[in-house]
């Protein structure tokens, strides 16, 4: 990736956690789990989907799914620092105007399909991976999990049945932010060492930093290159709540509603301002 | 007393109660520190907590299972029937956010087919309080009983104080000529709210807290029945296998084919996310759409 290429996509992720923290305003949002995967989302956009413009349904695309959901808040931020959605319709979150809300809904334009409840688009997306392998067709079939999702005994059977079945086109990320709602992984149901797990499974594993778009890069062209019918798996390590040190790595900041005033001060801090004052209860669960 | 103090000071006084929960502590928040190695969290694995609840049944216990109504009936759904069902064991299922209560989450978040699913399960008893004091009301008799049943919470404070909970009763807010309304859960404020616009406008209306739907309470339905020129149930649910159904088919056990039963509830469509009161609004469930449409059925049913 070229410096020019990098500075532009760091641009692009800076707006994206702008929109971000425009949706936690009033109504909320799921503000850390959204922070962590902006450069992952934004990556895989600039470098690895390859789409249609003038066909989104073109069956040849590639296919981004989001199977933690409740990171759409920057989904929709990407879409529209692409063009795809008008920036406008942000502020129509939790409207029932629109279909804007906490996890995706497929009539957005982009959107693959719906998710919210945890664990079940790896499957979904295995069955989209072997038709595309049925057909003999090229497309990339990536995943995007969160870490706590993998809990959920779906996860695990969905690896065992695409490794049967050689879905080397199918690349499951997981946004390794550290946390599940409210507590560490580790300190509920620790996931470590989490590489040997998705090796033991027979999935081909990376693990990167997930900020760091050179390391993005390797490892989606590692992985990518690669044949021998096993399931890609890239262990992206991040930071929950990534870009506002009041909020990251915070077990608090799970679900966050703020006033205007707060989500004006978090700008100024994302920007490298002073920490925002927060004084609105943030929700521990939803 | 909230949710929680009452679910706290039960299992201090009963060491059979272990409270579990597949990392949804809103709940039970001071759980882990008050009940120590009686608290249980498994992770976000609804399926395993039943199946565990299970196993620690057959030992004696009495699991108090917490997560998201929809991913604890329906994630686990097959465990529940199976291992709890099958079983016959105590094991109590508290699902939070069910219904409208689960505002922008989207239809994956939606519980509206609980109640038809949890009641569908033989032995299996299902019990919707109105709001937090109609909660800690209803569930000593729930979680004192042998029973597996399932509990669609609503811990929201509400501004009416009711009765003492007579197990597998409704509680009878008023009687009314011209029309009864059926209510369960969350709505039951909205319903209040409707049935004194409709007083206003001069009509005779009851009201029913139906508390329990599963044993549910047939002589309070079919007294209705008889005594009122119209009855709607309402509800945040499907209006396949809810409290409309229910009321079907205990008026048809009782031959009572009067007076029409108008049903407020989701027909076949999960609903617009949004911000609750947004929501309701559209839906058609704030207080005044309520008495709205029900003024309405009644000028087409009404004598």
């Amino acid at each position: 990736m070229t410096n020019a290429l990098s500075d532009t996509l760091k641009a692009t992720a800076m707006r994206v956690r702008e929109h971000i923290i425009r949706m936690a305003e009033g109504g909320g949002c799921f503000i850390g789990a959204s922070l962590s995967c902006v450069e992952i989302i934004v990556y895989l956009y600039a470098r690895v989907i390859r789409r249609n413009a003038d066909n989104p349904d073109d069956p040849e695309r590639d296919y981004l799914f989001l199977s933690k959901g409740h990171d759409v808040p920057t989904l929709y931020g990407t879409f529209a620092e692409m063009g795809l959605l008008p920036i406008s319709r942000l502020s129509h979150h939790l409207s029932t105007s629109d279909h804007i809300y906490w996890h995706p809904n497929r009539q957005i334009p982009g959107v693959e399909f719906h998710s919210g409840s945890l664990g079940h688009l790896p499957s979904v997306a295995a069955g989209v991976a072997l038709d595309c392998k049925l057909r003999g067709g090229g497309n990339r079939i990536v995943v995007i999990t969160g870490d706590g999702e993998l809990n959920e005994g779906s996860v695990w059977e969905s690896l065992l049945v695409a490794n049967a079945y050689g879905l080397d086109n199918l690349t499951i990320v997981v946004d390794r932010n550290q946390f599940q709602a409210n507590i560490r992984t580790e300190d509920l149901v620790p996931l470590e060492p989490l590489e040997d797990k998705f090796r033991a499974f027979g999935c081909l594993v990376q693990r990167i930093d997930g900020h760091d778009l050179g390391e993005l890069e390797r490892a989606f062209e590692t992985v990518l290159e690669a044949g021998g019918g096993k399931v890609r798996v890239i262990i992206a390590d991040t930071v929950r709540g990534k870009g506002l040190p009041s909020i990251e790595a915070r077990a608090d900041r799970w679900f966050c509603a703020f006033t205007r005033e707060e989500a004006g001060m978090l700008l100024e801090e994302l920007h490298g301002h002073k920490e925002a004052a927060i004084e609105s209860e943030t929700l521990v669960v939803r | 007393m909230t949710y929680e103090e009452l679910l706290i000071s039960t299992a201090q006084k009963d060491e059979r109660i272990i409270v579990m929960t597949a990392e949804n502590r809103a709940l039970v928040r001071n759980a882990p520190r008050l009940l120590g190695n009686r608290f249980i969290d498994t992770g976000i694995t609804e399926q395993t907590m039943v199946g565990m609840a299970s196993g620690l049944a057959l030992r004696g216990r009495i699991p108090i299972v917490h997560a998201l109504a929809p991913f604890l009936t329906m994630r686990a759904f097959e465990f529940i029937r199976t291992d709890v069902g099958i079983a016959h064991l105590p094991v109590k299922l508290s699902g939070y956010i069910p219904g409208f209560l689960s505002d922008g989450n989207g239809p994956t978040h939606q519980s509206i087919e609980d109640v038809a699913i949890m009641r569908g399960i033989p032995g299996m008893e299902v019990y919707c309080p109105a709001d937090e004091d109609d909660l800690v009301k209803v569930l000593p008799s729930v979680w004192g009983n042998a029973a597996p049943a399932y509990v669609r919470i609503n811990h929201k404070k509400g501004s009416f104080e009711h009765s003492a909970y007579v197990p597998g009763r409704a509680e009878v807010v008023s009687k009314g000529k011209d029309v009864t309304l059926l209510v369960y859960g969350f709505l039951f404020g909205n319903a209040m709210q409707a049935k004194e616009l409709l007083e206003e406008e001069g009509l005779s209306v009851g009201l029913v807290n139906m508390r329990s739907l599963k044993p549910v309470d047939e002589e309070v339905i079919v007294e209705a029945a008889l005594g009122s020129g119209l009855l709607v149930t309402i509800e945040d649910h499907l209006r396949t296998g809810g409290l409309y159904s229910i009321v079907a088919e205990v008026l048809l056990r009782h031959r009572v084919s009067r007076p029409a039963v108008v049903p407020l509830a989701l027909e076949e469509r999960w609903f617009r996310p949004g911000l609750l009161g947004e929501v309701l609004e559209t839906e058609g469930f704030t207080g005044e759409r309520i008495a709205a449409r029900i003024k309405k059925a009644n000028s087409v049913y009404a004598k």
